[in-house]
């Protein structure tokens, strides 16, 4: 590593060769206003000139977010030049903005907002005509409005980067260009897998989950049985959107403001998790023992399983045929749950709190219903939910920490909590496998070689009773295109696969709160390296403190088989609690 | 969406297969299928897609940001008006205007019949010659609002002997 000399204001400093100005100054204490702060190589176009600032041996004024130091360079980011050719190119991003930020869902996130607060843009500075407006609300998991964006492209490298798979691009030219997924078309008729990792990433409000809130407040207002049930992941992560630092479980808080919101029951999808792990166990069993289609695949995340129906419509086979967690919850509720407490199903309203906006897709699947009834009424994400609590005056932070309604479905297991984190599922499955086949618990309970908490694949081959088990694990969906590759060619070595949609899994969804370092002044400067990495431990940690730590031990579960169900894989678990998937075209019409 | 018959599917599979040694073979394989159909529609783009492992969202950007390619056929007539700085001052406007008005197509579109398909072009380096139009390559030079129904009437009247 060779060093530099340079100076910034005319004090010197030695930084590392090959930073940009951006980088470099940072390093010597100073954030130069730029939407660059998810730089990490999604953004480096230098296209939006935010970050301008004067520098010896450049012509004019450089985007500090491509222009790397040189010896000897003086950096001026205070001169009057280049303060003012910062607030100019702000307001000439504003000028073809769609400035309704009182009602924008971005609005306390946005990034465009904070440097024009920053650099000081005028309103009206420039005014003219704007681009033509594109809104795309077709698709139940995601929202485009073009006459937010800002054409700064982090969206498009993020669905390649995560997935492998560029739903988004640049179409025109000039002052007519727009991101869209190919032919202006929407979400909902291209092969897009809506799992909101665009969303995370984009600067204004022209990338937004589809809210769904209303609908929760009409069920409310209708008088319905409105039953709430929170996924793993959103402990996980809720804290952060009332100022907690990343990685802290606000479990506790966060049921007692669901409570507040005036909900009658609050539960786990933990519960549903242990149900999951109890049918999708004994189907890998089966598999096993009789010959069924290897390797079975996982099915808890929709938007892995919007991709494989895209892309691997020939390996649908090879999914389990679980519902996921909350939609085999949902399915209890409306029966079993309904009827013990003596409601029609009718008027029993399910909500579902999701780290996820895929989920949101997952509900209305012509699957996802028994017998007319849907399973799930309403998905929605972590961060709409902290909007819920605090539109609703509710002090989240000055709140006791309480339980979950317990009665039918409050246990759950350490197993299922871990649900939330890549490698989870397969962790959880394996520890009961593991007890079905040898009659004995896992000793070590933990399988350390399938954790994890970024994408990529990991392996392991668990032995179990003598039988060699080979398992893999896959986040974001250019990992998993490999292993399903390797199935279609026949050269699958394992018997069974975890895969999740986003990078990291659950805890890394598209509906959880941004991480955007420009507005988490008090976390370290790699946060956007670590932070799932945290989130992940919020999870292991809980899975911790739980006595028990396995699906099959949950007594509530074994009860709900005893009165209800029968055992793994009857036909009423079948009815309710397994679907089909169907290969689709991605490009229909 | 209409599918492509076999044998456009192989052309189009061959085309990629001209450039696969290449870095960036995109523009290349375009330009190709550009001038073998005449259009690029989305269906192509899937499958050169496929072939490069480009999404098609980004060949649809290409395709959409370059004039050269078009997403939709041309016609068996393509008109090219001359805009060019040369040409707009000698009246190159009121010459675009007066086919437009005639085959009634907007610049950029194909007429009905699919016959006429009618361009507005950056200079094409006849300035001496303005206003220029240039039609499947024959050049009218000088042209004035006048000829236009004559020039239109001689192409239909080519087709309907043919």
């Amino acid at each position: 590593m060779s060093l530099v000399n340079i100076k910034i204001e005319g004090v010197p400093y030695q930084v590392e060769s090959g930073l940009t100005i951006l980088e470099a100054a940072k390093a010597c204490g100073y954030e130069i206003p730029s939407l660059c702060t998810f730089n990490h190589g999604e953004c480096n176009q230098g296209s939006c000139r935010v970050c301008l600032v004067e520098a010896t041996g450049a012509r004019g004024l450089v985007a500090s977010c491509v222009y790397p130091v040189n010896e000897g360079m003086e950096i001026r980011i205070s001169s009057p030049k280049a303060i003012e050719a910062r607030r100019r190119s702000v307001e000439l991003l504003l000028s073809n903005h769609n400035k309704n930020c009182q009602q924008c869902d971005k609005n306390g996130k946005c990034e465009l907002l904070h440097v024009a607060t920053l650099t000081g843009a005028r309103e009206g500075a420039f005014e003219g005509v704007h681009s033509q407006t594109y809104i795309d609300e077709l698709a139940p998991g995601l929202v485009r409005d073009t006459s937010k964006c800002i054409l700064c492209g982090r969206c498009i490298a993020r669905c390649s980067n995560a997935h492998g798979l560029g739903i988004l691009g640049f179409e025109n030219r000039g002052f007519r260009t727009f991101v869209s997924p190919a032919q202006n078309r929407s979400f909902a008729n291209s092969p897009c897998i809506q799992c909101g990792q665009c969303v995370n990433v984009c600067p204004t409000g022209a990338l937004m989950e589809h809210s769904e809130i209303y609908k929760v407040d009409k069920a409310l207002a209708e008088g319905k049985h409105v039953v709430v049930q929170a996924a793993p992941a959103v402990r996980a992560a809720l804290g952060e959107e009332f100022g907690y630092p990343i990685g802290t479980p606000v479990t506790g808080k966060m049921i007692a403001a669901i409570r507040r919101l005036g909900f009658e029951k609050v539960y786990d999808v933990n519960f549903g998790a242990d149900l999951t792990i109890m049918e999708e166990g004994t189907e890998l069993l089966h598999r096993l023992t009789e010959g069924g289609v290897l390797p079975m695949i996982t099915s808890c995340s929709p938007g892995w399983i919007n991709y494989a129906e895209y892309n691997y419509g020939d390996l649908l086979d090879h999914l389990s045929s679980c519902k996921s967690p909350h939609q085999m919850q949902g399915a209890v509720i409306k029966s079993y749950w309904a009827e013990q407490h003596g409601y029609d199903p009718k008027d029993v309203f399910v909500v579902s709190v999701m780290p996820c906006v895929a989920k949101k897709f997952e509900r209305q699947r012509e699957q996802m219903n028994v017998n007319g009834i849907d399973d799930v009424d309403a998905v929605i994400t972590t961060r709409e939910l902290a909007k819920m609590i605090k539109r609703s005056g509710i002090i989240f932070n000055r709140l006791p920490d309480e339980d979950w309604d317990q009665d039918i479905m409050g246990d759950y297991t350490g197993a299922a909590v871990i649900f939330g984190v890549t490698g989870g599922v397969m962790e959880a499955a394996l520890r009961t496998v593991y007890y079905k086949l040898t009659g004995n618990e896992y000793g070590k309970i933990v399988f350390e070689e399938v954790r994890g908490h970024d994408a990529g694949i990991r392996e392991a081959t668990i032995d179990i009773n003598g039988t060699a088990v080979s398992v893999a694990i896959a986040s974001g969906m250019k990992s998993a295109k490999i292993l399903l590759d390797e199935i279609r060619e026949g050269k699958s070595k394992y018997q069974f696969i975890e895969i999740m949609g986003c990078p990291g899994g659950c805890i890394n969804g598209g509906g959880q709160p941004y991480v955007k370092p420009v507005f988490l002044p008090n976390e370290p400067d790699n946060i956007l390296d670590i932070y799932k990495e945290k989130r992940a431990k919020a999870l292991y940690s809980e899975d911790e403190r739980q006595v028990i730590r396995q699906s099959h031990n949950n007594k509530q579960i074994q009860e709900l088989y005893e009165m209800f169900l029968g055992e793994p894989n009857s036909h009423k678990a079948h009815e309710l609690l397994h679907t089909t998937y169907a290969a689709r075209e991605g490009f229909n019409d | 969406m209409t599918k492509l018959s076999n044998s456009s599917v192989l052309k189009i599979t061959e085309i990629c297969d001209r450039y696969k040694d290449e870095p960036t073979p995109l523009m290349m394989i375009l330009s190709d299928i550009q001038n073998e159909y005449g259009y690029i529609p989305l269906e192509v783009q899937e499958i050169v897609s496929k072939k490069t492992n480009i999404s098609v969202a980004e060949i649809y950007g290409v395709v959409t940001f370059y004039s050269f390619f078009s997403l939709t056929p041309k016609g068996k007539y393509v008109i090219g008006c001359c805009l060019g700085t040369a040409c707009y001052v000698k009246g190159a406007q009121q010459v675009i205007d007066k086919f437009s008005e005639i085959l009634n197509i907007k610049p950029g579109e194909t007429s009905e019949d699919g016959l006429f398909t009618l361009d507005a072009l950056r200079c094409i380096g006849a300035c001496g010659i303005a206003p220029a139009v240039s039609i499947n390559g024959t050049v009218y030079p000088k042209m004035s609002v006048d000829q236009v129904a004559g020039i239109i009437n001689d192409y239909r009247t080519r087709e309907a002997n043919a």
